[in-house]
């Protein structure tokens, strides 16, 4: 059972699924350890979006690589298309401040190289999605986007590298990992497991494993929620958001609405639980009826929330640990990681692998705060 | 929209006669007992099923009567998922099952 | 809109509810009573403040107590908000309730959840059918609007409240088609006999070998013994037959309405979005709050009594009620004191034949287990068999299986699935149903639009 690993990877949400993954692809061996079980926080309970729209000008290269080389073609990759939708994914701007930001946001990416996102006037929006209202005055716009199903996307990596011979070890929280000559060490409630590397892809608990290694950053845990709404007959293709106020919008096959969008609440790390507390969405609600008037009947069937790990830039930490070798760290991703997870696995095992990432990670560093 | 055969029917001689009120029901008038649910006046009426379900499409008709199967759900004044077994009918009222709700769902309205 | 904060809210005003409303009143404090039906009573004494004498024939003087019980409620000048849908409850006692299109939320110092039970799910090929109800329900209709089967009924189950039923309706002269036994290998009459003197605390039922008698008078087709059961008549989109195996022998008899019931279980949203601990009671087959001998939850000043902390009858959920609000006016400071011993003491001996009602009546395995065919979410057609294709791939759980699948995410949140899929879980993976859990569930614990939600 304690068969000798090559890397120990702590946490199977995305970022440490995929990680796992990608290793096992390049004959690793690899043993990972999560608390609960695969996907329970946020890889498993978020919207789904897969954006490269809006992103912070680091990620945008890592988003379009994750776009194109890997959800396009998950069915190749993974045997599944995890429900993957090509819808296309639109910001919409409601007045002339945010039409001015979002032109200034297109002409700046333009300036970088980047043409993944368009300026739409109201006409096209119109056409895009013909309910809206009629006080949207165009939109940014970035056609390969979509979304696709969390849980399918948690249950296909894991099956792909359970395949590939990876360990996978649920209910198996990491409570301490240490460095012992030339190997980590990782201390769970069902034994102590030890590999010469170590990647920690630990979600909101990141920060702790971060700590042990000898790395702390200013990591917090926070508290998103989302809400689904009754099925409603079919009004809009394209997941939305808006420019100038938080939302996250998108309509499923089967008629079922999923709200979203920075919704913040309370987030109780050490309990892994994130209460959900509706008196804190009235806004968000306000938002979906202002863009869409014949929803204001529809009612939510359900909320949820998840726990998240927020860095203070909100843009996660990639790349190895500053005060031992052989650790990789991945996480903080302030609540857009699942869209860069199937690349950041490919990032993680080049940094093994290969001691360096294709990718541009410099702005990832985890040693750009001052501690 | 009711059959000829509604599943329940009134006890005989119910003392005080309760008094009635006219809801529209798929945009027929019907009276209904003031004192029993919305469900009830329905079911008494001869409405069998209320609604398809959205996945498979075949019809459903109230279960429980008491709030916690949500298979009643009708469109009441507009207002579409509303529990017809938790709904006292009052007067004027709107009420739409499945027959007129396939008619208006091509308009956008909801399942 | 918010209110000032209340000394106790009470959510649910059946006979635990009243007599919780009523303890903390009779003590002075300051009591909110919530409910989403128009009037008090719950369910077991539904509409009970205008019914009439003919209902009360058939019903029996059981029922009638309830009567005494909402006027002394009244009488008390409890403050009752009937029409109340409860939505979200917060730790911190605050509760959110939608009253007249309004959204209301109301802080207190002390909560008592009396939210009652429910029919057990019944899930059987063809049950979500027009035409198949449960037997509460053909209860509430009789209760409620003075309504009756207009045909032939086939009752099919087993339990106390299905041979009441039967009994209610041959008074009311309804013709009972056949009733169909489920439960396992039971001598019906023996069963009947014993139930009927075991149900002591039941006045009606005390009169068990009347109830045997009219039972057997009328001719009532009695099947017992009943292996397989399945509802037909998809094509028509209502039931037209039922369809049953006993002692190996296939019977089939026409019929549009179908009343079943299997037992009650505890109506357990409320606590469960609390996330206050609840435990697997094997003998009584469901998830019940897990509390002290006041009826206190793991959350400090959150109580529950009556059916909703594990099924006790309505006497005994009077009684705990009475409980819980003596409890609380005693850590508010306004108790006398006293130490519930005997309020314990009569519960017990009340609760003394339920070891004997779990054994007797034990719902099979086979009709809380379905097959793989068998819908097991109404909500969203998912069957058994998809719950265990998903428990190959690794699922060990109900959350697990709600991402798949979408079962328990339609409208109903898991109430008619919930216990069926942690049973499904716990046979396919040889783990206990307290190893395998329940769903995590959220609010809105009873559907918002968006414009409610919208408004604060």
């Amino acid at each position: 059972m304690n068969a000798s690993s090559d890397a120990l990877v702590v946490g199977g949400g995305l970022q440490g699924l995929s990680s796992a993954f990608q290793l096992a692809r390049r004959g690793y061996r690899v043993r990972l350890l999560e608390a609960e079980y695969c996907g329970r926080h946020a890889s498993g309970v978020n919207a789904g979006g897969v954006r490269t729209l809006g992103r912070h000008l680091a990620e945008i290269p890592l988003a379009l690589a994750a776009r194109e080389q890997l959800w396009h073609h998950l069915e190749e990759l993974l045997g599944d298309t995890c429900g993957f939708v090509p819808s296309g994914q639109l910001q919409v701007a409601e007045n002339e401040a945010d039409e001015r930001k979002a032109r200034e946001r297109v002409a700046l990416l333009q300036s970088h190289g980047f043409g993944h996102e368009r300026w739409v006037d109201a006409q096209q929006v119109r056409e895009l999605v013909p309910s809206i209202s009629p006080h949207v005055v165009g939109g940014i716009w970035a056609d390969r986007d979509g979304y696709a199903l969390p849980y399918r996307v948690v249950t296909a990596y894991r099956l792909a590298a359970q395949r590939l011979g990876v360990d996978i070890l649920e209910s198996t929280a990491v409570q301490r990992v240490e460095r012992c000559g030339s190997l980590w060490r990782a201390h769970t409630p069902h034994g102590t497991f030890e590999a010469p590397w170590l990647v920690n892809t630990a979600g909101a608990w990141a920060w702790e494993i971060a700590a042990q290694a000898g790395d702390p950053v200013p990591m917090e845990p926070g508290g998103l929620m989302l809400m689904v709404t009754q099925r409603v007959a079919p009004f809009v293709q394209p997941v939305l958001g808006a420019m100038g106020r938080p939302l996250s919008f998108k309509q499923f096959d089967n008629g079922t609405v999923l709200i979203g969008g920075g919704l913040r609440c309370e987030a109780d790390a050490a309990q892994r639980h994130a209460p959900v507390d509706l008196t804190r969405l009235p806004r968000s609600a306000r938002t979906v009826i202002d863009l869409f008037p014949h929803l204001t009947q529809i009612s939510i069937a359900r909320a949820w929330a998840g726990i998240e790990g927020f860095m203070p830039d909100e843009i996660p930490v990639i790349g190895p640990g500053a005060a031992a070798p052989q650790v990789v760290h991945a996480f903080g991703f302030s609540a857009h990681g699942f869209e860069l997870s199937p690349i950041v696995g490919c990032i993680v095992a080049d940094l093994i692998d290969r001691g360096q990432s294709t990718l541009p990670i410099e702005a990832f560093r985890l040693d750009r705060f001052a501690v | 929209m009711a059959s000829n055969h509604p599943l329940f029917k009134p006890l005989p001689a119910v003392q005080p006669v309760p008094s009635t009120v006219t809801v529209q029901v798929d945009g027929a008038p019907v009276r209904m007992s003031r004192q029993a649910s919305l469900a009830a006046g329905l079911l008494a009426a001869g409405v069998t099923a209320v609604r398809r379900s959205p996945v498979g499409g075949g019809a459903r008709a109230p279960y429980c009567m008491m709030g916690v199967c949500f298979e009643c759900l009708v469109h009441v004044d507009g207002v579409p998922n509303q529990q017809a077994c938790l709904i006292t009918p009052q007067e004027g009222m709107h009420v739409q099952t499945l027959h007129s709700l396939a008619a208006s769902e091509s308009e956008g309205a909801h399942v | 809109m918010s209110d000032s904060i209340r000394d106790l809210i009470v959510i649910g005003a059946g006979p635990a509810g009243m007599a919780a409303a009523l303890a903390a009143r009779r003590r002075g404090l300051d009591v909110l009573l919530l409910d989403e039906q128009p009037d008090v009573g719950g369910q077991i004494y539904r509409s009970i403040t205008t019914t009439d004498a003919q209902r009360q024939r058939i019903l029996g003087p059981d029922y009638s107590h309830g009567e005494t019980l909402a006027q002394a409620v009244k009488a008390a000048g409890v403050e009752h908000w009937p029409g109340t849908a409860v939505w979200q409850v917060d730790t911190d006692k605050t509760v959110h309730a939608l009253r007249g299109g309004a959204n209301h939320h109301i802080a207190a110092k002390a909560l008592v959840i009396a939210t009652g039970a429910m029919e057990r799910p019944f899930p059987v090929p063809g049950w979500t059918l027009p035409g198949v109800m449960t037997a509460g329900a053909g209860q509430i209709l009789l209760k409620n609007a003075a309504l009756v089967p207009s045909a032939p009924v086939v009752l099919a189950g087993c339990g106390p409240l299905l041979y009441l039923l039967a009994a209610q309706y041959l008074r009311a002269g309804v013709k009972i088609q056949a009733i169909l036994d489920t439960a396992d290998g039971t001598d019906w009459r023996l069963a009947i006999r014993h139930a009927t003197a075991l149900l002591a605390g039941w006045g009606y039922v005390r009169k068990g070998l009347g109830l045997l008698r009219e039972i057997k008078a009328a001719g009532v087709p009695f099947h017992q013994g009943v292996e397989q059961l399945r509802i037909e008549g998809a094509g028509a989109d209502a039931a037209e037959a039922v369809a049953f195996t006993r002692r190996g022998q296939a019977h089939r008899i026409a019929c549009g309405l179908v009343l079943l019931h299997q037992g009650v279980v505890p109506n357990n949203q409320v606590t469960w979005s609390l996330r206050a601990r609840h435990h697997w009671d094997d003998k009584q087959l469901s998830w019940v709050p897990t509390c002290d001998d006041w009826g206190q939850t793991s959350l400090p000043g959150i109580y529950v009594a009556g059916d909703g902390a594990g099924i006790g009858g309505a006497l005994v959920a009077e009684l705990q009620g009475e409980l819980a609000g003596i409890a609380v006016a005693n850590a508010l400071g306004q108790g006398t004191c006293q130490d519930g011993e005997a309020q314990r003491a009569r519960i017990r001996q009340h609760l003394a034949i339920r070891p004997f009602l779990n054994q007797q009546y034990r719902p099979r395995d086979a009709f809380r287990i379905p097959a793989d065919e068998v819908i097991v979410c109404r909500c969203e057609e998912v069957t058994a068999g998809s719950i265990r294709a998903q428990v190959a791939l690794g699922c060990s759980g109900p959350n697990q299986t709600k991402s798949f699948s979408r079962c328990g995410m339609g409208p109903c949140q898991g109430r008619q699935c919930g216990l069926t899929v942690t049973e499904v879980i716990a046979q396919a993976t040889g783990l206990p149903p307290s190893d395998v859990g329940y769903y995590r569930i959220r609010p809105p614990l009873k559907s918002l639009t968006l414009a409610q939600l919208a408004s604060e």
